[in-house]
């Protein structure tokens, strides 16, 4: 059986409070250098909603823009206005900061987030307004409390403080006095991640046009870790999301490796699938907080926005053949092994031209090739390049040895097999998936035949491996619904061959009596 | 430069003397090769890491420099580097190593 992409949903949520107060490189700075320029400059960096709106990479992020267009853009972008400022798109929405932390109240099942009565009578109306909320989310809205519990917990007893526009509205308390794996800290982060996926979850399913009813596994791929202290990553995000999304039939389970997570997730959804295990599978993720503001010394020295204030997540539906969409190919998968090195000429043979050479493809073969589709307008400023045509040009260079392109052709390979990147640095989020949305719409539209999405992942940032990671699959226009199975016998082939056995039998007790 | 990488560099530093440690870079950018050479030499220079006010002065070059390119066996060179000659902009890198090279390093 094959598997096919029904559906994709792509969401952004705009948290500027929290790139000053949960992003690493703010938090770090502030033990580490407390008085510092940077921590007193970075408030006057960050964008307001209608800037973030108005911003081109998420505008494609959300479906409103098109890679090909976001191309056509001089960069850099950050000083441009997109022509479409709209918080809906087809893939899904940007979600402004107040509407985030009442989502986030609405997924606490264990009474951790406390937002100011205040602050949720302001609000809530504006959530109730939302396209993509319902009455199942919306009645899981508390009324709040009183301002002074909210500094009590902040004050006397860790909770994490939720801040908008710079004013305490809110806080997460911790769920263990001791469990440092019950922190404030670890929960908000957690709780801010299970949020972006239910977004997610509740867009792929009307992206798709399923019922809630219809999915019958969630794997969830982000990088966070929930559990206790006796079980630090006992999971599991994706049932718990599920939960808030109200997928009734749903079970799941998590699935991890760094950037690499959605694209391993992905392939063991398509396979699970494939297999006729469930009928269909959601692979979904929310977004990190702690990669907030991840380069913004970069920004803020070079006098741009803080640019990495969006909480990202996404999800994919994935679903038995219909005849109709864009399939998996399963016997194309590359994948970086133990033993292949880490030498980027390994890695990229490993993850491109082995899996095609092993089915008698070359390189030019791939239509679009989408690997770290990182924003350059983010990673550029901060010394980090143009990852996605880093990438692309990495590609291109394996095919000349390989023999796939002239040398000639190196300079227009990433204009022709290759995107430009618009999705948040929000670590798995980039990584492949994001052009999944547009590639089944170009593969329907017959623009593309085959693209290959590529996840890599830096295994050693756990210390437990030196190893690099990654894995890669290929979807392609579908090739005609699968002939059902020729039944081995007719019906009067069966009447047949019983009335034969009964007559034998017969003659046998016959030739018995006799 | 990675906290953790400055952190290990200061350690083999200590541990086999500054004369003795040679840092090899693979960075795809000629800034981002700066960074890191600069940070083994005169210090971070983002005022982050471990090696923040700290003078190391390392030998320190990147993998695509034809000083390092002539220590290689050429087979494995062609295996593990050459697709990212291919890539990377040598010239630039190479300008960038050099110059920091130049102002910084001791040995």
């Amino acid at each position: 059986m094959k598997s096919v992409i029904k559906g994709a949903s792509y969401i952004l949520a705009h948290t500027p409070d929290m790139v000053l107060h949960n992003g690493t490189t703010q938090t770090t700075e502030r033990i580490v250098n407390p008085e510092s320029d940077y921590l007193k400059e970075l408030p006057n960096h960050l964008r307001t909603f209608d800037q973030a709106l108005a911003y081109w990479p998420n505008q494609v992020y959300i479906g409103n823009k098109t890679p090909d267009e976001l191309a056509a853009v001089a960069q850099p972008w950050y000083d441009k206005e997109c022509d479409i400022n709209a918080r809906y798109g087809k893939f899904g929405q940007m979600m402004p900061q107040e509407e985030f932390l009442l989502l986030m109240q609405a997924c606490d099942v264990f009474d951790l987030v406390k937002l100011d009565k205040e602050f949720v009578a302001a609000h809530k109306p504006a959530l109730e307004q939302n396209e993509i909320m319902d009455d199942a989310i919306l009645s899981r809205i508390t009324e709040g409390v009183e301002k002074s519990v909210v500094e009590h917990f902040v004050n006397d007893e860790h909770a994490e403080p939720l801040y908008h526009n710079n004013v305490l509205v809110g806080c997460v308390v911790r769920a263990h006095d001791i469990d440092v794996n019950l922190s404030a800290h670890v929960m908000h982060e957690n709780l801010v991640s299970k949020a972006s996926s239910v977004l997610a979850l509740l867009y792929a399913v009307k992206n798709a046009g399923i019922e809630k009813a219809d999915v019958e596994y969630v794997i969830d791929c982000a990088e966070e870790a929930c559990g206790d202290m006796n079980q630090r990553g006992g999971g599991n995000f994706a049932k718990a999301a599920a939960e808030i999304a109200a997928l009734p039939n749903a079970t799941g389970s998590d699935s991890r490796g760094f950037c690499a997570g959605p694209a391993h997730a992905i392939v063991e959804a398509a396979a699970l699938v494939a297999a006729g295990a469930y009928k269909c599978v959601v692979v979904t993720a929310g977004g990190c907080t702690a990669k907030l503001g991840m380069n913004g010394k970069d920004h803020v020295k070079k006098g741009l926005p803080a640019l990495e204030d969006m909480i990202g997540g996404f999800a994919v539906v994935i679903t038995e053949d219909d005849g109709i969409n864009p399939e998996f190919n399963l016997k194309i998968l590359g994948r970086h092994t133990v033993g292949t090195g880490s030498a980027p000429q390994a890695v990229i043979g490993s993850l491109v031209t082995d899996p095609l050479e092993r089915v008698g493809l070359k390189v030019t073969d791939i239509d679009k090739f989408s690997p770290e589709m990182q924003n350059p307008d983010i990673t550029k400023p901060a010394g980090a390049g143009d990852v996605p045509l880093s990438n692309y040009k990495m590609i291109a260079a394996l095919a000349v040895k390989k023999g796939d392109l002239q040398k000639a052709d190196l300079a227009t390979f990433p204009v022709k097999h290759g995107l430009t990147g618009w999705a948040p640095t929000q670590g798995h989020i980039p990584s492949g998936v994001p052009y999944i949305g547009f590639a089944r719409e170009d593969i329907l539209a017959g623009r593309v035949n085959r693209a290959m999405i590529i996840g890599k992942g830096s295994l050693f940032l756990g210390r437990m491996t030196n190893l690099f990671d990654g894995v890669s699959f290929v979807i392609q226009a579908n090739t005609g619904a699968e002939k059902a199975p020729e039944a081995g016998v007719s019906e009067e082939q069966v009447k047949g061959l019983i009335a034969k056995a009964m007559k034998e039998f017969a003659a046998t007790l016959l030739a018995q009596a006799e | 430069m990675d906290l953790e990488n400055q952190k290990r560099v200061k350690e083999f530093t200590e541990q086999y003397g500054a004369e003795n440690v040679v840092v090899l870079l693979g960075a795809a950018e000629g800034e981002a090769s700066g960074l890191a050479a600069e940070t083994v030499t005169n210090g971070d220079p983002t005022y982050a890491g471990p090696l923040t006010g700290v003078s190391l002065g390392l030998k320190v070059y990147h993998v695509c420099e034809e000083e390092v390119k002539a220590e290689f066996d050429e087979a494995v060179y062609d295996e593990q580097v050459s697709m990212m000659e291919m890539v990377l902009d040598v010239d630039d890198i190479a300008g960038e190593m050099s110059a920091i090279r130049e102002q910084f390093c001791k040995y």
